[in-house]
């Protein structure tokens, strides 16, 4: 069954995953879908997974590839955090990332972006794509859906934003990439980390702005059916 | 005729040389044997006070039927169950050497099994095999953080929801979910929406079929309900029952009582290192 063999697909996780510092911190975005085939998976996934307190790592690929690097880098990060006895920095995160990208390039497939807050470097961003390199930049971006967003951070990165503009910055690139990107979708998800903390936000689809051509959301038909006095149809 | 081949000792690890036979044999119209796999319809949800898992009950070997009532629904322990769809012995085996390893780490830890602890598990298991081991689970259970549902795929990605369907029926199952499913279901409602979505899976897709089997958690215990629907019973079997006239003839009757051939020694010596 042709059906059959898709499901069995390696689980990939078409995405759009994006990090950016600003004036103070970091923040980091994603969508949410997760894609077998030509079927979704997981519509609400988390792309942006903890790895400390302070580092945040955005997943693309394969998904049980970035799964289980950055369950491995936690792990080591755990470790790192005890023997040293203070919170581990960014640039050692990114680099226990790197370390196992680019030590296992044949076997795995999967590009990160590793973005956090320290009190030596304060916010920084760090990309890791598909073969292992290791580029600490202003601002990143990945997945299938960044090449839709090249052009647009070309034009609308500026140094020095604040909190809210970089993180509008961001929804709107997500929402633009999910508008013309197949493999991404569903709900855009966004950490900010700075001095303060983490603060995670969360915005559904049906939320974000409308962009050339797309449709206002309809309402099932299907609401009909499961109201409870189905009216007849009518035009 | 000198022998220009030394022999080697036998290396250890897989041996490969067979699958170029078989590559030959394919080329040359001769497909292998298919292994029995779980078509399937697998789901499972979050209701209010814990978790449902629902499955169909055929187990297919190509296209024939070889199973019309398996269990699909595993035992990881005595909070945590697990369906699996893909090849059934693949299934039957990870979810059994978990289920081993979640009792000794109970024995060790002295506390009941967390679903996370499974779930990391099995995730490990599968991506060590990058994929090769075909199981995908549907892994559930209520422990002390509360109720959990996981999917986890072949190659060892994993998923946590609150409603999720696995196998060749998973879309028409989710269809079902997609449209009914909402937070805080009571057991009654949850039961009736599985129940829908695996019938859904029997009727649409043809690698699932057979009876419903469900099984719901909760904080204070599970409740295994197998063969809770029977939508598929046999059609048309005879009211008088079946007889065979003509019985098998008897040409010879020999017995051999086994006490004059072997000697019986009753209450030995005690086992003793």
């Amino acid at each position: 069954m042709d059906l059959n063999m898709d499901l069995n697909a390696p689980h990939s996780m078409g995405t759009t995953i994006i990090g950016v510092t600003y004036n103070g911190g970091v923040v980091l975005g994603a969508d949410s879908r997760t894609s077998t085939g030509m079927y979704v998976a997981n519509r609400a996934s988390d792309k942006i997974t903890q790895l400390t307190d302070n580092v945040y790592v955005c997943r693309s690929g394969s998904a049980a590839d970035s799964q289980l690097v950055s369950d491995y880098v936690r792990y080591f990060l755990h470790q790192h955090t005890i023997q040293l006895g203070q919170p581990a920095t960014v640039k050692v995160a990114a680099n226990l990332i790197r370390l196992l990208s680019y030590n296992n390039k044949n076997m795995l497939e999967t590009g990160l972006i590793v973005g956090g807050w320290d009190k030596y470097e304060g916010g920084k961003i760090y990309g890791i794509p598909l073969g292992g390199t290791l580029i600490e930049q202003p601002f990143s971006i990945g997945g299938s859906g960044s090449s839709y967003l090249y052009g647009f951070f070309d034009q609308a990165w500026k140094e020095g934003m604040t909190k809210d503009e970089a993180e509008q910055l961001v929804v709107k690139a997500v929402s633009l990439a999910i508008a013309r990107d197949g493999a991404s979708g569903g709900v855009v998800r966004t950490v900010v980390i700075n001095s303060e903390g983490v603060t995670r936000n969360f915005y559904p689809g049906d939320k974000l702005q409308l962009w050339h051509e797309e449709l206002e959301p309809q309402n099932s038909l299907l609401d009909i059916l499961n109201s409870p006095s189905p009216e007849p149809m009518n035009i | 005729m000198s022998k220009s081949v030394i022999e080697m000792p036998p290396k250890g690890g897989f041996s490969f040389d067979l699958c170029k036979r078989n590559e030959m044999l394919a080329k040359k119209g001769v497909s292998p044997p298919s292994f029995r796999k779980t078509g399937t319809t697998i789901v499972g949800l979050i209701f209010q006070d814990g978790v449902i898992l629902g499955a169909d009950t055929r187990a297919t070997e190509g296209p024939i039927v070889c199973d019309k009532n398996c269990e699909k629904i595993h035992y990881m322990a005595p909070n945590i169950y697990c369906c699996g769809a893909g090849t059934a012995a693949d299934t039957e085996a990870v979810t059994d050497m978990v289920s081993s390893q979640l009792q000794l780490h109970r024995y060790h830890t002295g506390r009941e099994s967390r679903v996370v602890t499974a779930l990391t598990l099995l995730k490990r298991h599968l991506f060590n095999y990058q994929g090769h081991v075909s199981a995908a689970l549907v892994l559930g259970g209520v422990d002390v953080t509360g109720p959990h549902l996981h999917t986890i795929y072949p190659h060892g990605s994993t998923d946590t929801l609150p409603f999720a369907t696995m196998g060749s029926g998973s879309l028409a199952a989710m269809a079902v979910f997609e449209s009914k499913y909402k937070e805080g279901l009571t057991r009654d409602e949850g039961i009736k929406l599985v129940t829908e979505a695996i019938c859904s899976g029997i009727f649409n897709d043809l690698g699932s079929g057979s009876n419903v089997d469900i099984c719901v958690i909760t904080k204070g215990g599970k409740e295994y309900l197998r063969n809770h629907l029977q939508p598929n019973p046999r059609t048309y079997t005879s009211s008088k029952g079946y007889s065979f006239p003509k019985k098998t003839e008897v040409l010879l009757t020999k017995i051999t009582p086994l006490k004059e051939k072997v000697e019986i020694i009753e209450g030995g010596d005690a086992m003793e290192e």
